[in-house]
């Protein structure tokens, strides 16, 4: 037996080590967020665009882009798109509606959550205003049209021919409560 | 810390266990605390195993005949958590305090104290994971790898407990670890380097560093589910901001090494008694020690082959999918081992190696069921099918619990002084051979032809093969109370056993007595030859 500095000194190097590995637990959270973000992993779409340059209009090319809108579970809100697909020019700004309607007898909130198929679509499918920045409060049966602005990049490879743009309506109302004003 | 090397110091004094009960409440001898955790874990072994043969009693016919939808999801997610981190895991930690100070020459582990301690929490982590069970809302049902957000948004509220319990269980498991590699680094006997430990030694050596690495990603992923549950954060709610399958990563950074944690120990028991009864040195030494660190390494970088199907990327899929065969060949360099030691060995087919050439077989068809889930395109068609649960079972069952079985018979000579009857060994080995065989190796049929796990009831077409499951499984169940019956009897009597106990068994631990003295090695051995056979 080597003594008792020796065991002591591996017993802190080692619960150094599992200190470190909890943090890296967390730290895989943001480090997640980048990564899908860089890459556009999972399908998920960047926040409010800004154009850093106008984009030429692709005149000669159309992508189709269809639109679902989907309740999360115990979610009672009716929720669609007004118009279920279009196809648009590449570099060019769009703009489509869906309607949200509170079926239910009190007042709500909800978040809409965004997924682009094919994935790799995604980092290409620009908005430049979506409901799903923000979260919608509604009044009992109140109903209402949610903008969405959007730009398909002109740089969007040519092998995609179709988008599909997906929301998932999410009740927080228990999470982050109504809005006070 | 002074206060454990004291205790340490203390002990060297007098010179037997004390009296009762409190012996076993307050010891702090590493022979005691492997007892404790073996016995423990056989326990656990028969909790886990009563679901089992719930699962499988409801699964006997198409049908809801004795157990509702509810309870049999908690029977799913209790039985795999029970044998995870209630039955296998601590009954490696009681071999590894048994042996591991024994193997090296050392007289205790080096922070008694605490190894006492880690025992000590874990009756309290499954009572309180057991208590669940009695809750309003039930036990947990979200299946053993609880993924958000069915066991948070979705969960019982029982849920809190779960988590708390997974705490105390990862605390155990981490401070049980860090005795074991300071044991290692610092209390070798003299001339004992790294490269003349048994395997044993070694593969407890890189589990050590395993847990110790993942445990706390464990530890992580709960405490996340918890504030999600409690305190309003959004990890995992994609309503808030966070993501569902940001869980499945996480798990999983933990997962994987996980399922290696359970079979590594396995490796360095069947290393010890295949050169055993082969009666030659083992085959291979220095690449089974690499193979082992190879396999850790790759351990913690496939997590993502759970989970192909969640939508990752080609290059993420391709990416997993090579790296997981990877895998394969440190395995096979293993196998071909084991395999090599055995050629022209002078092979004797006591118990322990019966447990151990079944182990070499059965883990291999395990094995290969994993590669065949490698590949990305048959994954989709494979994953959550009883497929997966035929593999898992295969590399946990004929692996993990035969080497631990393997263990038992092979070392318990040394531990009690006398030799376990043979002939009722070897019908327990062959009952639970077959047991086994019957029970997994007909759901890799049921799988292919498309039933998913983790359901109470089935289409008819898979009602022949489930039947015959259900059978094996039984026998297999009942089985353990022939072995439990053969462990008590050579506690209580027996032939005599030497202190080499087998004809061709090498290392310190068969040059102490049988049964080994309440303490060994006070003074360190001084001989290393042989240390590794």
């Amino acid at each position: 037996m080597s003594g008792k500095t020796e065991a002591s000194k591996t017993i802190r190097q080692l619960i150094f080590v599992v200190v470190g590995m909890f943090g890296f637990g967390f730290a895989m959270v943001p480090l997640y967020d980048v990564l899908c973000d860089v890459t556009g992993f999972n399908g998920k779409t960047a926040g409010k665009y800004t154009a850093k340059e106008v984009q030429d209009v692709r005149e000669d090319r159309l992508v189709t882009i269809q639109f679902l809108a989907s309740n999360n579970a115990n979610m009672p809100w009716e929720f669609r798109p007004k118009v279920r697909t279009m196809k648009v020019h590449p570099g060019k700004l769009n703009t489509v509606e869906f309607y949200a309607r509170n079926i239910t007898g009190e007042t709500m909130v909800a978040q809409a959550v965004p997924s682009v198929t094919p994935f790799h679509a995604a980092e290409f499918l620009h908005k430049t205003e979506c409901f799903c920045f923000e979260q919608q409060q509604l009044e009992a049966r109140e109903d209402l049209d949610m903008p969405l602005r959007f730009i398909i990049d002109s740089q969007i490879p040519e092998a995609v021919k179709t988008v599909t743009l997906s929301y998932t309506l999410y009740d927080v109302t228990e999470q982050f409560g109504l809005a006070t004003n | 810390m002074s206060a454990v090397i004291e205790e340490h110091h203390h002990d060297g004094h007098h010179h037997g266990p004390d009296k009762g009960i409190m012996r076993w409440v307050f010891t702090t001898n590493h022979k005691d605390i492997g007892t404790l955790y073996l016995w423990f874990s056989f326990l656990m072994f028969l909790t886990g195993g009563v679901l089992a043969l719930g699962i499988r009693a409801e699964l006997f016919q198409p049908g809801l005949q004795i157990i509702q939808p509810e309870i049999f999801n908690q029977l799913t997610t209790m039985h795999g958590l029970i044998m995870v981190f209630g039955a296998v895991m601590p009954a490696f930690v009681g071999l590894a305090n048994w042996l591991i100070p024994m193997m090296i020459g050392a007289p205790d582990m080096a922070l008694p104290r605490m190894n006492n301690y880690s025992f000590w929490i874990l009756p309290f982590a499954f009572g309180m994971l057991l208590s669940t069970f009695f809750m309003e809302g039930g036990a947990p049902n979200y299946g053993w790898t609880f993924y958000a957000p069915l066991s948070t948004d979705y969960a019982p509220p029982s849920v809190t407990f779960f988590i708390f319990a997974v705490h105390m269980m990862g605390i155990s498991s981490i401070m049980g670890s860090i005795n074991v590699v300071v044991t290692i680094l610092n209390m070798r006997a003299p001339g004992m380097t790294l490269m003349k430990m048994p395997l044993f030694v070694w593969t407890w050596f890189i589990t050590a560093y395993l847990l110790i690495a993942v445990m706390p990603v464990l530890a992580g992923v709960v405490t996340m589910m918890l504030m999600d549950i409690h305190f309003g954060t959004a990890f995992f709610n994609a309503g808030g901001g966070g993501d569902p399958v940001l869980f499945q990563h996480v798990f999983w950074f933990f997962g994987h090494p996980e399922v290696y944690i359970m079979i590594l120990p396995a490796f360095g028991v069947v290393s010890a008694i295949i050169p055993t009864f082969a009666r030659k040195r083992l085959f291979g030494y220095d690449s089974m020690v690499y193979a082992t660190a190879s396999i850790a390494f790759l351990s913690f970088i496939v997590w993502a082959h759970h989970m192909f199907t969640v939508g990752i990327p080609l290059a993420g899929e391709l990416y997993f999918m090579y790296a997981t065969m990877l895998i394969a060949v440190p395995t096979g360099v293993k196998v071909f081992n084991w395999v090599a030691t055995m050629w022209q060995g002078a092979m004797t087919f006591e118990t322990p190696m019966l447990f151990a050439i079944a182990f070499v077989i059965l883990f291999t068809i395990g094995g290969l069921s994993g590669l065949m889930l490698a590949i990305v395109p048959a994954d989709f068609q494979y994953h959550d099918t009883y497929f997966v649960v035929a593999h898992f079972h295969y590399v946990l069952v004929p692996g993990s619990v035969f080497s631990i079985m393997a263990a038992v018979y092979y070392w318990i000579p040394k531990w009690t002084g006398n030799m376990y009857d043979e002939t009722l060994g070897k019908t327990h080995f062959w009952l639970s051979f077959i047991g086994v065989n019957v029970t997994f190796f007909p759901q890799h049929f049921i799988g292919l032809a498309g039933m998913p796990r983790r359901i109470p009831d089935y289409a008819l077409q898979f009602a022949d093969w489930n039947m015959v499951s259900s059978c094996g499984a039984f026998l297999f169940g009942f089985s353990q109370l022939l072995f439990l019956f053969i462990v008590i009897k050579c506690i209580r009597g027996g032939k005599k056993a030497t202190d080499q106990v087998w004809e061709g068994a090498h290392g310190l631990e068969w040059t102490i007595p049988s049964p080994a003295p309440y303490h060994t090695f006070t003074t360190p051995p001084t001989s290393m030859k042989e240390a590794h056979g």
